[in-house]
């Protein structure tokens, strides 16, 4: 029968974020029950991250315009928690065909799959400037955790800069949890936000909220300057960030005093583990980035591997929900399981919308690739290794790297801790720029194992 | 006519193909280096960057000490150190008899330029206070060291360059001959290089390229493994590795000035020849981290931020295949290191562009000629 080919086909979601719960509980509700494994200490993921045992905020003052959106999530996750293999806690590290390489407490075991799902999310997408080595300085996804994990500001006086949704989020939560916010500092200017105007129209709920929270900025009477340049992080290597300097739209010099300084740049994906199980990636014109190059179901170009949420493709929490829910009907339908096709056009349909806004987006909050050319030759570009941009360029003048792996090798550029998550993106706009070429050109670092730093100590589960 | 001629061309673009184009410029012949992908990309990228002597088959430390005089003089060949540093390398074991074997190897007469001392028991560990308690023995070598095998090839390669060799990448040979006394090459491109000598320096490739002149090698091919830790205060400068028959129990680590500790050994994985990409094994890494806590007690507080492989070429008796051609005039080999060719990468690029311009060399490379594997005696190893 087929339930009993279906309790031997394992199936394994890695990260228990908006996509991947959705997945389970899809996979779940068609007689699944597969493993779910999460880094985290519990679930939620990134925007949804549940607050540590013994923490008591209510769901308005963590999640604020969110908050339902939490609680259905959470909710859901509790209901389907007896009927799926839940792994809080556990990097995977690392994987070879059909297997997981996994890490918990310093333990390491391996978990088999027949198909897996990738549902990693993003981390901060993040463009260097003079100073960011300082001290204090945060990105805005660091600043968010700080506040909802462990209920602490990343400042007494924070100043908020980058672009994209998530800048006016975070500035808006710190807002209400009574922070001092100095100032918000936007690269895109009013204009192109007015130009994206009809492909954010559709979803004009969103918009909304977007409006409402800018409202709130503006009432509490935070300067909010749209079209600035960045020009540097002011401080010393011992105390740390002591303020921005930037110059507005109006071609004026703008210092604002702070002890601490979020940045962004919208999103970017995980992609490691996809790229270690050798799937396909491809070159998203509007973002300037590399997706995994999956179908609109999210299947990856390996077979039975699949992706979903906005490691996949950078679409925010609500599209992860439904790509989630959609990679799973996909799965079910690879596997000759019955699938409400209804179903999976309502998903398919949903996601057309959001595909729309997040076009949207990248027009109104464009990645700032220009300022890549900009950077001082002094200004660090890795901050693990403490590469400078200076450097980096005289991997293409000097030894002819024009590609982003090579100049990796002769630089250091996005070879330390962080393995090129916060670097990489901006090495190639800065190895694109000095080699005159377009970044797609000098291509993408290769992701490489472990996928985040393993232990020395780490032993091998005896049995 | 063509212009795609020049006195040698060199097949394979790694650190061997590289340092031979560069000394043969300097011996004034024209040469044109032809590489399929990048200049050092596969095993002269990514190896451990070991430069040791001492426990190399005593028949090619000659080979070896030409290859450590040219290290030392780096700078002024071809304006780069590498980050080769003469720290010193230290051969440990963990078992008594084991050292009698290192003391053999000291007292070598062809070892006598290493200057080996032999430690052990207390002496040993005052001396490598931080060395694990398993450790009885060791051999160090006070002239041996370490480099960046990420920059050696390149290095060598704009050297060369600059001196007027044509290094053309991404151009990838699909067929050898020698045509009416000359070579000719043919590129998957369309393109015909001629030369009145050729070089095979094609790495875990050349067998192909020997195989098309008749004399094929058993060569295999393995991706070595190696892990970085992330940057600690620099406080370990003497490369350090374990003299074992056990293969699981062979490891390796060097710590580079800024910081972090490079490891190697234990398995091989097998690389991916269709696509051309190792991956590391993770058993393997998770032996690594057995073996390090071992060697290294202190070790455990770190993290491996990064792993990594490469593809190196093999042969049965983990010696190269170096030197002319058994039938062919005017063609040589040097490929097939089995992952200890980084030390002597300098001194087979001077050794090949002596002999390709003059004839003969003066070091002693016979051990090294592909005619050993024309006759089917059995061959057994003669390196550790």
């Amino acid at each position: 029968m087929a339930t009993a080919r279906l309790s031997n086909h394992r199936v394994v979601i890695v990260g228990a974020g908006p996509a991947g719960i959705r997945c389970a509980q899809t996979l779940v509700a068609a007689g699944f029950k597969p493993v779910l494994i999460d880094e985290n200490r519990r679930d939620g993921g990134q925007i949804y991250r549940r607050q540590p045992e013994g923490f008591t905020r209510n769901y308005a003052t963590l999640y604020g315009t969110e908050a339902d959106k939490a609680r259905d999530l959470h909710e859901s996750f509790d209901r389907l928690r007896p009927q799926i293999d839940y792994r809080p806690d556990t990097l995977v590290w690392n994987l070879t065909p059909g297997q997981l390489c996994c890490v918990s407490q310093g333990l390491h075991s391996t978990v088999d799959y027949d198909a897996l799902i990738l549902c990693t999310g993003a981390t901060d997408r993040l463009m260097p400037i003079e100073g960011w080595q300082l001290g204090g300085t945060y990105s805005l996804g660091g600043a968010q955790i700080a506040l909802k994990a462990q209920a602490v500001s990343i400042g007494h006086r924070v100043v908020f800069m980058g672009s994209g949704p998530l800048l006016y989020l975070v500035a808006s939560q710190y807002l209400k949890a009574g922070a001092n916010v100095a100032a918000v500092l936007d690269t895109a200017p009013l204009g192109l936000r007015i130009k994206a105007l009809p492909k954010l129209m559709a979803r004009p709920g969103l918009l909304f909220t977007g409006m409402k929270l800018l409202a709130q900025l503006y009432r509490a009477k935070i300067p909010v300057h749209l079209g600035i340049s960045p020009l540097q992080v002011l401080g010393e290597a011992v105390s740390g960030v002591s303020g921005v300097r930037v110059r507005t739209a109006a071609g004026e010099t703008l210092t604002v005093d702070c002890d601490a300084v979020a940045l962004g740049y919208h999103l970017r994906p995980e992609t490691q583990l996809a790229d270690l199980a050798g799937c396909a990636l491809r070159f998203d014109e509007a973002s300037g980035q590399w997706w995994l190059d999956t179908d609109e179901e999210g299947r990856t170009s390996v077979s039975g591997v699949y992706a979903a949420g906005d490691g996949a493709k950078i679409r925010g929490a609500d599209a992860a929900e439904h790509a989630g829910r959609l990679v799973a009907l996909a799965l079910l339908s690879d596997l000759q399981q019955p699938v409400d096709a209804t179903q999976v056009t309502a998903q398919r349909q949903a996601l057309k919308v959001m595909d729309q806004f997040r076009l949207g987006l990248a027009q109104a909050f464009p990645w700032p690739a220009a300022q890549a050319k900009a950077l001082p030759d002094e200004a660090i570009v890795c901050r693990c290794e403490m590469i400078s941009a200076g450097e980096l360029r005289r991997t293409v003048s000097e030894k002819g790297a024009c590609e982003v792996n090579r100049a990796k090798a002769f630089s250091r550029v996005g070879m330390g801790r962080c393995q090129g998550r916060y670097c990489s993106q901006a090495g190639a706009e800065v190895i694109a720029a000095a080699a005159g070429v377009h970044v797609q050109e000098v291509g993408r670092q290769r992701g490489q194992a472990p996928v985040k730093p393993l232990s020395m100590l780490t032993r091998e589960v005896t049995p | 006519m063509t212009l795609n001629k020049a006195d040698v061309v060199i097949v394979g673009g790694g650190l061997m193909g590289s340092a031979a184009a560069f000394f043969l410029r300097q011996r004034g012949q024209s040469v044109i280096l032809l590489e399929r992908d990048q200049i050092g990309q596969y095993a002269s990228g990514v190896n451990f960057g070991n430069v040791r002597r001492q426990g190399r088959f005593l028949g090619q430390l000659e080979l070896a000490n030409r290859s450590w005089a040219l290290w030392k003089r780096l700078p002024e060949l071809i304006d780069d150190d590498l980050e080769f540093i003469a720290s010193g390398h230290m051969r440990v074991c963990y078992r008594e008899d084991e050292i009698a074997e290192l003391e053999a190897y000291a007292a070598a007469p062809e070892a006598q330029q290493l200057d080996l001392k032999i430690y052990r028991g207390s002496e040993l560990h005052a001396r490598f206070p931080f060395l694990g308690k398993d450790v009885k023995g060791g051999s160090y070598a006070p002239h041996d060291g370490h480099a960046n095998p990420r920059l050696a090839a390149p290095a060598f390669a704009r050297a060369a360059r600059r001196l007027g060799a044509r290094i053309e990448e991404r151009t990838e040979v699909a067929e050898v001959q020698k045509v009416n006394g000359d070579f000719s090459v043919t590129t998957t491109d369309g393109r015909q290089f001629s030369a009145a000598q050729l070089l095979i320096t094609a790495g875990a490739w050349g067998q192909k390229l020997s195989a098309q002149f008749g004399e094929p090698v058993p060569l295999e091919t393995n991706g070595p493994q190696m892990a970085v830790t992330e940057p600690v205060p620099y406080a370990l400068p003497t490369v350090i590795g374990v003299y074992t028959k056990i293969p699981e129990e062979v490891i390796y680590f060097r710590q580079i000035p800024r910081g972090n500790i490079v490891i190697g050994g234990g398995y091989r994985s097998k690389p991916d020849m269709l696509n051309r990409r190792a991956y590391v094994e993770p058993r393997s890494i998770l032996n690594q981290l057995d073996q390090m806590r071992r060697l290294l007690p202190g070790v455990g507080n770190l993290n491996i931020i990064r792993v990594w492989s490469g593809i190196e070429g093999y042969l049965p008796d983990s010696l190269p295949v170096m030197g002319p051609s058994g039938n062919v005039d005017g063609l040589y080999y040097a490929f097939g290191f089995c992952g200890h060719g980084f030390q002597l990468g300098p001194g087979v690029g001077d050794v090949m562009a002596e002999l390709i311009s003059t004839g003969s060399t003066s070091t002693s490379i016979e051990p090294f000629s592909i005619r050993r594997f024309a006759s089917t005696a059995e061959q057994r190893s003669k390196a550790s």
